[in-house]
This record gives C-alpha cells, sequence and structure tokens, in this order.
C-alpha cells in the first residue's frame, strides 16, 4: 500500500516537472526566439537548418535597431514618463484605498461603487471628450479668465498621462485603489489604534505605520504601474502620439525600418527589401524595448513574487 | 475648533480628504467625459480652431455605424465570440498554473518568476508587434516541420493535426475536438492573457488554511476529492473576479479599439467613434451583467 502510494508521487512529479517545463518553454519561448534572431547575420535566415543558434554572430541587427528608435533618448523620456507616473499613482491610489478602507464617511460605498464603475467602463468610451478636455486644458476655466485666450493645449506633451495619474484616473487606477482597499481592510485593527493612542493623527498614522507596513501591496501597484505605462499603446497614441516613447517607437518601428533600408538601398525603387531582414530588425528592437523591463524585473522579481501571497488581492 | 470634532467625525472628515485627489479626477476626468462622450454620440461634431461645435442628429451615428460601415458589425461579433471562447480557456489555465505554482518542489522560486513574466511582457505595444511578428511565423512553420508555407500556420506553437486525427477517430465529439485544437494552437495567447489571473488565484490559494487538508487526509480523501471539495469550493469567489477581469481584459485591446480609435483620429468622425463606443460598452456591460449573474449563483461564501 505504502509502495502503490509511493509509485503515485513519483509518477506524479514527473508528469508536473515535464508539465512545468513546457509551459515554461512555451512563456519564454519569444523571448528565446527574439534574442537567436536578434544576433544572427543577415544570410543565416536563409539556411534551413539554422534554427537557434547562429552561425555569423552579429551586432548589425541590434545597431540598426538602436539608432531607428533611437535608443538612449526614448528609453531616457520612457523611464521618466513611467516613474514619474508610478509614484503620481501610487500614491494618489494609496490615498483613496486608505480612504475607502478605513475612513468611511457617509456615501463613501456609493463612491467605492463609482471606482468600480472606472474599472468597468472601457476607456475608449472617454477618448474623445478626453482628447479634446486636453486640447484646451483649462481648469473651471481659470486659465481664460487670467489670460484671455482658451485654454493650454496638453496634447503631445506629458501633461495628459501626468494629471491623470495625479488624480488616481490613470491607466487602470481603479484597480489599484481596489488593491489597496483590500490590502488596508486586512491589516489589524490594533495598529490604527496604538497609532492614535499614541498621538499620532490620521496623516501620520497613515504615513508612518501603515504605508511602511503596506510594501507588499506597494510593490505590486508600483510594478504593474510601471510596466503598463511602458507598454501602453492607447493613452500614449491618443495623448502623445508624437512623443519619442518606447510603446510609439515600437508601433511605428516597422514602417521607420522600411523607410531606413530603402535609403540604405540608395532610393532605387526597383530594388526590393527582404520581409525576413525588415523582420528581424524589428524583433531585434522588440527586445531592446523590453530588455530594461526584464532586468528591472530581475531585480523585483523575488520582492513581487513574495508580496504577491500577502497582497491579498482577493480580500 | 478641530479639538470639539469627534473622533469619528475627524475621520470621515480626513476620508473625505483622502479620497479628494481621488474624487476631483473622477468628476472631471471620468464623470463629465463621460456625459459628453454620450452627447458626442448623438451629434455631429465639428472640431475648428476655436474649439468644437456640435448639431444634434438623433441616432444617425448609430445608424451609420451598424449599417453603413462596413467593418462594425463583423469585428463587434468577431470579438465577442472570441472571448466567449477565451474566457474559460483562461480561467481553467491560470487555476491550474496556480495550483502547480503553489505546490512545492525544488526550483519553485524560479518557475513562479517565468509563470509572472506574461504579466509584464504581454500587454499593448509588445504583444501587437508580437502578433505582427514575420520572424515568429518562420520559426513555426521551420519548427512544424519545414512546410515553407507561413500563410497555412499563423501563430501556432506546434502542430496538432495528426493528434485531432486520432482524437476524432478514438470517438470524441469533432466539435470539442476542434475546441481542444483551437485552444492548443493559440496556447502562447491564453498564457499570456493570465498571467494577473494566477496571481489572483494563487493570492487565494495562500488564503485556504493547511489544517483543512490534514484534516482530510486523516479521513483519507485523496487529492481529487480534496481539490472539488476543498480547494474549488474555496476559491470560487475567484473564479467570478478572474471572469470579470478576463472579459474586460479581452475588451481593452483588440480590434474593436483600433476601429474606434481609427474612425475617431484618423477619419475625424468622433460623433461616429462615439456612438461605436457606446454600443460597445453596451455590449460588454450586458455580457458581464448577464455572466456575473450565471456564476454568482454558483459561487459558494465562506461567510
Amino acid at each position: 500500500m505504502i509502495q502503490f502510494e509511493k509509485q503515485k508521487t513519483w509518477v506524479w512529479v514527473i508528469f508536473r516537472t515535464l508539465l512545468i517545463i513546457g509551459i515554461c518553454y512555451a512563456i519564454l519561448y519569444p523571448i528565446l526566439l527574439k534574442l537567436s534572431v536578434a544576433f544572427k547575420s543577415q544570410e543565416d535566415i536563409y539556411v534551413p537548418n539554422i534554427i537557434w543558434l547562429p552561425h555569423h554572430v552579429t551586432l548589425t541587427n541590434l545597431k540598426y535597431a538602436f539608432d531607428i528608435m533611437n535608443y538612449p533618448v526614448t528609453l531616457l523620456h520612457t523611464f521618466l514618463l513611467s516613474s514619474s507616473t508610478m509614484i503620481l499613482q501610487t500614491v494618489a491610489a494609496a490615498l483613496a484605498g486608505y480612504g475607502f478602507a478605513r475612513l468611511s464617511f457617509r456615501g463613501s460605498s456609493f463612491l467605492f461603487i463609482l471606482v468600480i464603475m472606472t474599472i468597468l467602463i472601457p476607456p475608449q468610451t472617454l477618448m474623445v471628450p478626453l482628447y479634446l478636455h486636453f486640447k484646451e486644458f483649462d481648469v473651471l476655466g481659470l486659465v481664460q479668465l487670467f489670460t484671455g485666450k482658451s485654454g493650454i493645449n496638453l496634447i503631445n506633451t506629458y501633461w495628459p498621462a501626468l494629471v491623470m495619474s495625479m488624480t488616481a484616473n490613470g491607466l487602470k487606477s481603479g484597480l489599484y485603489i481596489y488593491i489597496f482597499r483590500q490590502f488596508f481592510k486586512g491589516m489589524p485593527k490594533e495598529i490604527e489604534e496604538a497609532a492614535l493612542i499614541d498621538g499620532c493623527g490620521v496623516f501620520r498614522t497613515f504615513f508612518r505605520v501603515m504605508l511602511p507596513n503596506a510594501v507588499p501591496a506597494l510593490v505590486t501597484v508600483m510594478l504593474f504601474a510601471f510596466v503598463w505605462q511602458w507598454n501602453d499603446t492607447f493613452m500614449t497614441a491618443t495623448f502623445m502620439n508624437q512623443s519619442h516613447v518606447m510603446s510609439m517607437e515600437i508601433t511605428m518601428l516597422g514602417s521607420n525600418t522600411e523607410k531606413t533600408l530603402a535609403a540604405l538601398l540608395g532610393g532605387d525603387p526597383n530594388a526590393k527589401i527582404d520581409p525576413r531582414y525588415l523582420s528581424m530588425i524589428v524583433d531585434s528592437g522588440i527586445l531592446l524595448a523590453i530588455a530594461p523591463l526584464i532586468i528591472l524585473y530581475l531585480f523585483v522579481q523575488r520582492f513581487f513574487v513574495e508580496s504577491v501571497e500577502r497582497t491579498g488581492v482577493v480580500g | 475648533m478641530n479639538r470639539k470634532l469627534t473622533i469619528r467625525q475627524k475621520k470621515s472628515l480626513s476620508g473625505v480628504l483622502f479620497i479628494m485627489p481621488w474624487l476631483l479626477g473622477f468628476l472631471f476626468l471620468f464623470a463629465v467625459p463621460l456625459f459628453q462622450s454620450l452627447q458626442f454620440s448623438f451629434s455631429q461634431l465639428k472640431v475648428n480652431p476655436l474649439g468644437y461645435t456640435m448639431e444634434f442628429v438623433g441616432f444617425h451615428n448609430y445608424k451609420e455605424a451598424l449599417w453603413v460601415n462596413a467593418d462594425f458589425n463583423r469585428i463587434l461579433t468577431d470579438s465577442v465570440i472570441g472571448m466567449i471562447v477565451n474566457v474559460p480557456l483562461i480561467l481553467f489555465f491560470s487555476l491550474f498554473s496556480a495550483t502547480l505554482v503553489n505546490q512545492k518542489y525544488w526550483g519553485r522560486g524560479l518557475v513562479r518568476a517565468i509563470f509572472f513574466l506574461p504579466v509584464i511582457l504581454a500587454s499593448g505595444a509588445v504583444a501587437a508587434a508580437e502578433a505582427g511578428s514575420l520572424m515568429n511565423q518562420l520559426m513555426i512553420s521551420v519548427t512544424s516541420g519545414g512546410a515553407s508555407d507561413i500563410g497555412a500556420s499563423t501563430g501556432q506553437l506546434m502542430s496538432s493535426r495528426e493528434l485531432g486525427d486520432f482524437l476524432v477517430e478514438s470517438g470524441i465529439s469533432p466539435t470539442f475536438v476542434n475546441y481542444l485544437l483551437n485552444a492548443v494552437d493559440q496556447i502562447y495567447q491564453i498564457i499570456s492573457n493570465s498571467g494577473v489571473q494566477i496571481l489572483i488565484f494563487l493570492a487565494g490559494l495562500q488564503s485556504i488554511s493547511g489544517s483543512l487538508y490534514e484534516v482530510a487526509k486523516i479521513e483519507g480523501a485523496t487529492g481529487y476529492q480534496m481539490f472539488w471539495k476543498i480547494t474549488f469550493p474555496l476559491v470560487s469567489p475567484l473564479i467570478l473576479t478572474n471572469v470579470i477581469y478576463t472579459i474586460i481584459d479581452s475588451f481593452s485591446d483588440n480590434q474593436m479599439t483600433r476601429i474606434i480609435y481609427e474612425s475617431a483620429f484618423k477619419s475625424l468622425n468622433f460623433g461616429l467613434s462615439s456612438a461605436m463606443v457606446w454600443m460597445y460598452s453596451i455590449v460588454v456591460g450586458i455580457i458581464l451583467a448577464i455572466i456575473g449573474y450565471l456564476v454568482s449563483r454558483k459561487v459558494f461564501y465562506n461567510d
């Protein structure tokens, strides 16, 4: 009987290991593929028996992609934009989440239903009015009152993203408020009471006691906010389609590469660009775009994975 | 002045202060635009250097989207069908992965890190570029038996035809086999869309107390029984959360959003775009309501 049980466990362990390896391979496959493609030289793609390991290792693809994307500038801009929206969103969402979880007042549960509504309604619904709104940005007509002009044009600046993050109404902000609320709800009341007895006001309790204890939720929300802003095409394309940020560069990468390659061929209209080569450069570009995220993830991954267990995204 | 307030009053006052940033944002960046968007959908909107003018046209925009525009109906049905097909798959896969990731074995940390990688990578720009990558398709045709025809093998990691023939031969309903094969062919898409869901399920699994399993083990329950009698009921509220999240996520970036975007900013037909987005939101809302109702009847609550 025990013998049988043991065999059963072994069969399960082997099956599970195979399964896990399979799924991990499927997840890593696109990244591995891009790594392989990025270092392959052009001649290697025509040889059918070269699949993973390039015979002629080259940096040309990466160099082209690097130049086409204007990588250093783009990286800097994207990094600044993502980190500032990350900080603003986290602060605003944490405040709101704590307010909803612990400082309830009349009508706060109704307002929370509105938060849920912001998660459920597709952001495209607000796209056109927001565009017009940011095109002539004017809070309560103050600008018009003082300067006589009709608002400031914020399109193609980073302000729309910043303003929306600041007020926790940006990209997926509803979700972040929800995560914070669930987390603060799960924290023991005694901590708060002890802080109160020790003479902390509500704000001091929040910043000195609650926030330092909310690290798991903070890590999760910050990572999400950073990464989703980095990859976002919807808001970026709507409000700042001419700015040099990573998501726009990736979207434009195909056509930009085509132009560059055409110029390399000397503008000869009969010379055809090889679509495979074009695709190689595009893939190298994608690799460059996600590389910072992967490196970042390598650093925070342990922290993130551990924090997930204690975030109580669930409630 | 401040001293005269009771603690309760102080708390509710600071509560208002805490949510103030969000509330202001909600009013000016959500509620007002929402109302305007509804207004726009019934109007002909013209943007000029001084601002914009609106002219009420009734249901004209809605009619145009439904009967004149060539793509709207098709894309709307496509995305709804795609969602109905994918949601169960994503749900199943993410629950399964969460249980896998939750067990104890050597190298679990690494496995977890890899399983959450899609949360980071599979969104927006990268996913879009990924879908159109010629290199991916080339590799697929190479790895799946050297077929040089790129068009025939769009986006599948492995060839599943032989397996399909085998299953049909052995007497399993072809509809079901097709569904399964479709699932296998879309495995990457499913994996990459289940990052957050795995996370939610994992958090749920972690919150189940171990003593329940100990008791069950003493009573002689098998692993199968433990899963269906303990794990499944206790994570079932999360199934609802995940269903809703998956639906919203599947609608957040697809062909539909692209034509809505294009009709606004390429054809500059803001009215039409607003009408499309409202019909779209209503469809999403109805689906959410129906599925939410159906699932929540089955959900088990511990309290």
